[in-house]
């Protein structure tokens, strides 16, 4: 009844609902999308523009070379030939001289696999510092033993010798915590003593016995080192040796002693005031003089050592800015625990401090990676020191640039973007506060 | 009264040199400072028993005497005849003018692709991203000889523009793009009413003038405004004030243009900015801008939402959102690091050698220690500037620094 | 945290093993190390540069096989440390190389200011100029007011301001760090005229796609006697350095080859020069304080001649003609003291 009436007096009713329509063209899909990111204002509209035909170009210029490439030749000239004229690189360099590029000119072919193997571990060994919420701390102890794994695989030699450097760390931590509570003093004196015993027979067997002996691989010589492991071994060496020094240094910044702040001071400024070129030239013709005479270690060595100088001094800059970053509450909490100050910064100030720091740290690395192309121009054939020098010295492969300095770019872009996402990732992991 | 007595006094025990937190602090110091002077004791003795055995000597002598080679980029007068102390200098006015004009195309760069990474536009956003990735996770030095590859690749060399159909011609016959470098008209002032460089100072104190009187004119504006509320119009006024003195001082001073000409070998006349001159400024630039980027974006992400979102609430518009609340105080914020890329410019501007510009690296830190041998002096001396630079530069920042930072009262 | 600890003491540790305390001569040391350290390029073809399979190659490669040869009997016993013009003299000076044959010219400022004994000249030559052929040039005089190449780190810089100031024209110098990066800067028509040695020049010229499209104008404008190099003050290894290289010159001289000097050593023969130089007669290797045989192992690489044609000669990619490079016999300046 009601219906009908209703039916009757009021107008038209939509019992049902409609079904729901498509929102016009303009608001849906990958218009709704290209409106609101692309074109959502005139000046929008010419920065998408502008950058379309930037895009363009670049690709029109670009895609013929890589597509046109020729990778099978024994020289620019044969390469020449097969292109006849046409567009394209010459990638067959890199095919030609990867290993080269890869591992110098010097490191015994057949040996290839030693340095690769140790690049493969340097994964297994950094993984747990670098996710250490997720692996077990069990596999701390193989990144203990790490370097000296990697030192026996790329240097070669007998392994006593790194064995018996071993040996000599765990004496000296031994007798660390054997001796600590009659002072931190006594026992650091006794560790150095116990290591320094150790050290002093593994140089004695290590020189003597360089060749034959136990467990022996070919022995590669320091200078034969080259290409991108060389940049490797130089980027990875000089970071963990300088965070040890880059944390000394910070925290004698901050100490209230006044002579060991301003010796810290007068290093850590003088270093970072100073383009890392010069500290290199002082490693490759001047610390020579400043040795005693007759003395002469590998430039390799004289160069880890300049920018482990160098890096550290950076270091202790973000190691300072963590100190900086705790609640004084902190250091007054251990005082008031009496812990003494060897004990409150080995476990209250600096896991934390050393914490709010890694991202800065990881900064420095990746920069202190890229900077060790720089020994190319102390004559160190590094990878771009290997691309300036007999690559593009040789008859061969004379002229050939974009595809060497593009490849090399590439692979410093592969590492360097690789660690910094690991960087973004850990700052967001160790982000506690919620903004 | 007089029951308190002093605590009895303890004798002094060698071991309280190690237990006694009083005198510890000064036995590490002290070992510190012995450590330290005979380490340096050490050095100096070797230095000078190798020096001995060599038969060298530490002696600034060569300085004084003719350097021998040129230099083709010199902004104060040299010649080969000139002292290598006077290659030095030219090597570092080169070092400083690189270095400068890296900084200011950085930040410009920086700036623009640290705002544009925040931009709306997807395109935009991801070239911008794009750009930042590329030139952060690349070394610097192979940009440098990549850019200066493209340079020397790329552009035509000085013969295309000859003879009678050449395949290259000059920009609006005043610039012409070469791969030894750019060649602009460069202004020549004929009257002689000043000598040389007095051209320049007058044009420089004229312009300093016109800073000073536009600041006056902009705060009489302000006061009037305060007062009346009504902004009277200052766009024309400062206008005049920094065209007018200029263009009558040109007129009178006989400005003309020199342009480039193809004459000889080479283009003659106007400015020449060299093709290694542009390598490394741009490289510089290009990658410490990458760099400035991401400090920009973090300092404009730094800033609360709510700034924004206040602003627009006052209706204003994006733009001048950027401009008149983020920006201002995202300053804050990117200047520390923006002055550590300014060093980091200056410090890889010593990169130069790989190009052939001939910095302070290129004559001091090159030339003249290849020809004199002396690397001791010549690195030290090199280190020395470097230094010098460096403190300067970060004590400048930091006084800038010290007047943009927050004043909490 | 650890690990770093310990690579740091490692470094150290190795460092300490690398230190090696000893002084007394160069000869002693060398002999006692077994190998030679030689400073060579950073790579010229034809001089010195490393092939694909990392072997040092070239004549002044030679002369440091031939010394190795000499000393320890094995021409392969030798460590070639490449260094570049700047850091040369301090690998010399520091001991870091026992001798220095990277084509350096004798000057008297290296050899007396710099405390550096030239132990004769390997290789004469001179500073030459190359330009395209299209560029109309046909004398060094008419490039007023050119863009011209430099290597730096060599003499040629202060070669090159003598010979433009001297005649009264001007020039826009382009320094370059290396040989490869000249040579593209000078294809690339970024520079009129590239120079350097002229030995230089005419190996760069071999590996143009075009050589016959440049040529080398007729101005040398610089003596470049180029040669080895060691410290001052060690006389005996000067000596030994010197008298090697003697004995390659004199060897191709006196027609001994390294096909014949198996032969020629095996007993004396009617010259006897030929007989004292080889150690069948005389004593002369004991003066060195070496084996009687020692130029006979220097010579099994090849004397002088052969090393030339070997590398650089006219048959190479750098395809030089002897020139002043010949024997005083036949027009050129190479004249060894004899060997008595």
């Amino acid at each position: 009844m009601t219906d009908a009436t209703s039916q009757r007096t009021e107008p038209f009713v939509r019992m049902d609902m409609l079904p729901e329509q498509e929102p016009p063209a303009t608001q849906r899909g990958v218009v709704k999308w290209a409106r609101e990111n692309l074109f959502s204002s005139t000046a929008n509209s010419v920065l998408t523009v502008a950058a379309i035909v930037t895009v363009y170009y670049i690709l029109v210029s670009s895609m013929p070379w890589l597509l046109n490439g020729v990778w099978n030749s024994a020289s620019i000239r044969e390469c020449r030939e097969i292109l006849e004229g046409a567009t394209g690189g010459c990638f067959a360099v890199l095919t030609e001289r990867w290993n080269q590029l890869l591992f110098g000119f010097k490191y015994p072919p057949d040996q290839y696999w030693r340095p690769t193997l140790a690049f493969v571990l340097l994964f297994v060994a950094a993984a747990p510092v670098m996710f250490f919420k997720y692996l077990p701390s069990k596999m701390l102890i193989f990144t203990g033993l790490y370097p000296f794994i990697a030192f026996w695989l790329i240097w070669g030699g007998s392994i006593l010798t790194p064995l018996l450097v071993l040996v000599g760390f765990v004496l000296a931590a031994q007798a660390f915590t054997r001796l600590e509570h009659k002072g931190f003093a006594i026992a650091a004196l006794a560790a150095i003593a116990a290591a320094a015993v150790m050290f002093w027979l593994a140089s004695t067997i290590g020189s003597g016995g360089g060749s034959g002996g136990f467990l022996s691989l070919e022995p590669v010589q320091s200078r034969d080192m080259g290409g991108f492991m060389l940049n490797m071994i130089l980027g990875t060496v000089c970071v963990s040796l300088s965070i040890p020094f880059g944390i000394a240094l910070a925290l004698g910044r901050q100490s209230d002693m006044p002579i060991i702040k301003w010796i810290c001071v007068v290093f850590i400024e003088f270093i970072r005031g100073v383009p890392l070129i010069t500290l290199l030239f002082v490693a490759n013709v001047v610390l020579a003089y400043f040795l005693p005479p007759g003395t002469t270690f590998d430039l390799i060595v004289r160069v880890i050592i300049m920018i482990t100088a160098f890096s550290s001094a950076y270091i202790a800059e973000v190691i300072r800015g963590g100190l900086a970053a705790l609640p004084k509450g902190q250091y007054e909490a251990a005082d008031s625990l009496g812990l003494d100050y060897a004990q409150a910064m080995r476990l209250i100030i600096l896991p934390q401090a050393l914490k709010i720091s890694i991202p800065g740290i990881v900064n420095v690395a990746v920069g202190l990676f890229k900077d060790t192309t720089l020994v190319s121009v102390i004559s160190m054939f590094d990878l771009v020191g290997m691309i300036r020098g007999p690559i593009l010295a040789s008859t061969e492969w004379n002229g050939v640039y974009w595809e060497l300095f593009g490849a090399a770019a590439i692979l410093f872009f592969v590492v360097c973007y690789g660690i910094s996402q690991y960087s973004q990732w850990l700052e967001r992991e160790l982000a506690t506060d919620h903004r | 009264m007089t029951t308190m007595t002093d605590p009895p006094q303890e004798s002094f025990r060698l071991s309280m040199l190690l237990n006694d937190t009083r005198y510890r602090s000064y036995t590490f110091q002290f070992i510190a400072l012995i450590a330290l002077i005979s380490l340096i004791a050490y050095l100096g003795s070797n230095l000078v028993q190798n020096l001995r055995a060599a038969g060298l000597n530490i002696s600034y002598e060569f300085l004084g005497e003719p350097a021998g080679y040129d230099i083709n980029q010199r902004l104060i007068e040299y010649d080969s005849q000139s002292s290598h102390w006077r290659a030095s200098i030219v090597g570092i006015l080169n070092t400083l003018l690189v270095a400068f004009l890296a900084c200011v195309t950085a930040t410009i760069l920086g700036v623009a692709a640290g705002v544009l990474r925040l931009s709306n536009n997807w395109l935009v956003r991801k070239l911008m991203a794009v750009y930042v990735e590329a030139f952060r996770n690349v070394p610097v030095l192979i940009w440098i000889i990549i850019i200066f590859t493209i340079m020397t690749a790329v552009l035509p060399g000085p013969r295309a523009f000859r003879g009678d159909d050449p395949t290259a011609s000059m920009v609006l016959d005043m610039f012409a793009f070469t791969n030894r470098g750019v060649y602009v008209p460069a202004p020549e002032f004929t009257s002689g009413i000043f000598q040389g460089a007095g051209n320049w100072l007058v044009i420089l104190a004229s312009l300093v003038a016109s800073l000073f009187i536009t600041r006056w004119n902009v705060r009489r504006a302000d006061q009037v405004q305060e007062a009346t509320g009504q902004r009277p119009n200052t766009l024309w006024a400062n206008l005049a004030i920094w065209f007018v003195p200029l263009v009558a001082l040109c007129w009178i001073m006989g400005l003309t243009w020199n342009y480039p000409e193809l004459k000889g070998f080479n283009f003659a006349g106007g400015w020449t900015i060299r093709g290694s001159l542009i390598a490394l400024w741009f490289a510089l630039a290009i990658y410490t801008g990458a760099f400035i980027a991401e400090n920009v974006r973090a300092g404009i992400q730094a800033i609360s939402k709510g700034q924004t979102e206040a602003a627009a609430s006052l209706g204003l518009r994006p733009g001048r959102i950027m401009k008149l609340v983020i920006l201002p105080q995202a300053l804050r914020v990117i200047i520390p690091p923006l002055i550590s890329q300014y060093l980091n410019i200056t410090k890889n501007s010593s990169l130069a050698i790989a190009v052939g510009y001939m910095d302070i690296t290129g004559t001091l830190g090159g030339i003249t220690l290849n020809q004199t041998g002396r690397a001791i002096e010549c690195v030290l001396l090199l280190m020395l500037f470097y230094l010098i630079i460096s403190l300067s530069i970060s004590a400048v920042m930091n006084i800038y620094n010290n007047a943009v930072k927050l004043k909490e009262r | 945290m650890k690990k770093s600890v310990i690579f740091g003491a490692l470094t150290v540790a190795g460092m300490a093993a690398a230190a090696s305390v000893a002084s007394a001569g160069t000869l002693d040391d060398v002999k006692a190390r077994g190998k030679l350290n030689c400073g060579v390029t950073t790579g010229l073809v034809g001089f010195a540069a490393p092939d694909a399979n990392g072997n040092w190659d070239g004549f002044d490669v030679g002369v440091c096989r031939a010394v190795a040869a000499a000393v320890l009997g094995d021409p392969a016993a030798v460590e070639f440390v490449p260094t570049t013009g700047k850091t040369r003299f301090t690998a010399l000076a520091s001991g870091e190389i026992d001798m220095l044959a990277r084509n350096t010219t004798w000057t008297f400022s290296r050899d007396v200011d710099l405390k550096f004994e030239f132990v004769g000249v390997n290789y004469y030559d001179g500073q030459g100029f190359m330009v395209p052929k299209d560029l109309g040039v046909s004398s060094a005089k008419d490039l007023d007011g050119a863009t011209v190449c430099i290597q730096t780190g060599t003499t040629t810089e202060l070669n090159l301001a003598d010979f433009f100031r001297s005649n009264g024209i001007s020039y826009e110098p382009v320094p370059i760090e290396t040989n490869a990066e000249a040579q593209q800067q000078y294809l690339a028509g970024a520079c009129d005229v590239y120079t350097t040695d002229a030995s230089g020049l005419a190996a760069t010229r071999a590996a143009f796609e075009d050589p016959a499209g440049h040529v080398l104008l007729p101005e040398i404008v610089s003596k470049e006697p180029l040669g080895p190099l060691v410290r001052h003050g060690d006389n005996e290894w000067g000596d030994v350095v010197r008298w090697t290289l003697n004995a390659l010159i004199t060897a191709e001289e006196l027609g001994v080859t390294s096909a014949n000097v198996g032969e020629l050593a095996a007993s004396a023969g009617d010259n006897p020069e030929v007989n004292r130089l080889l150690g069948t007669e005389g004593n002369l290797g004991e003066m060195l304080g070496l084996d009687a045989d020692w130029a006979v192992k220097a010579l099994a690489g090849g004397n002088y001649g052969e090393i030339f044609e070997k590398n650089i000669g006219e048959n190479t990619p750098v395809g030089l003609a002897r020139g002043l490079n010949a024997q005083w016999t036949e027009g050129g300046l190479l004249y060894s003291p004899p060997f008595r």
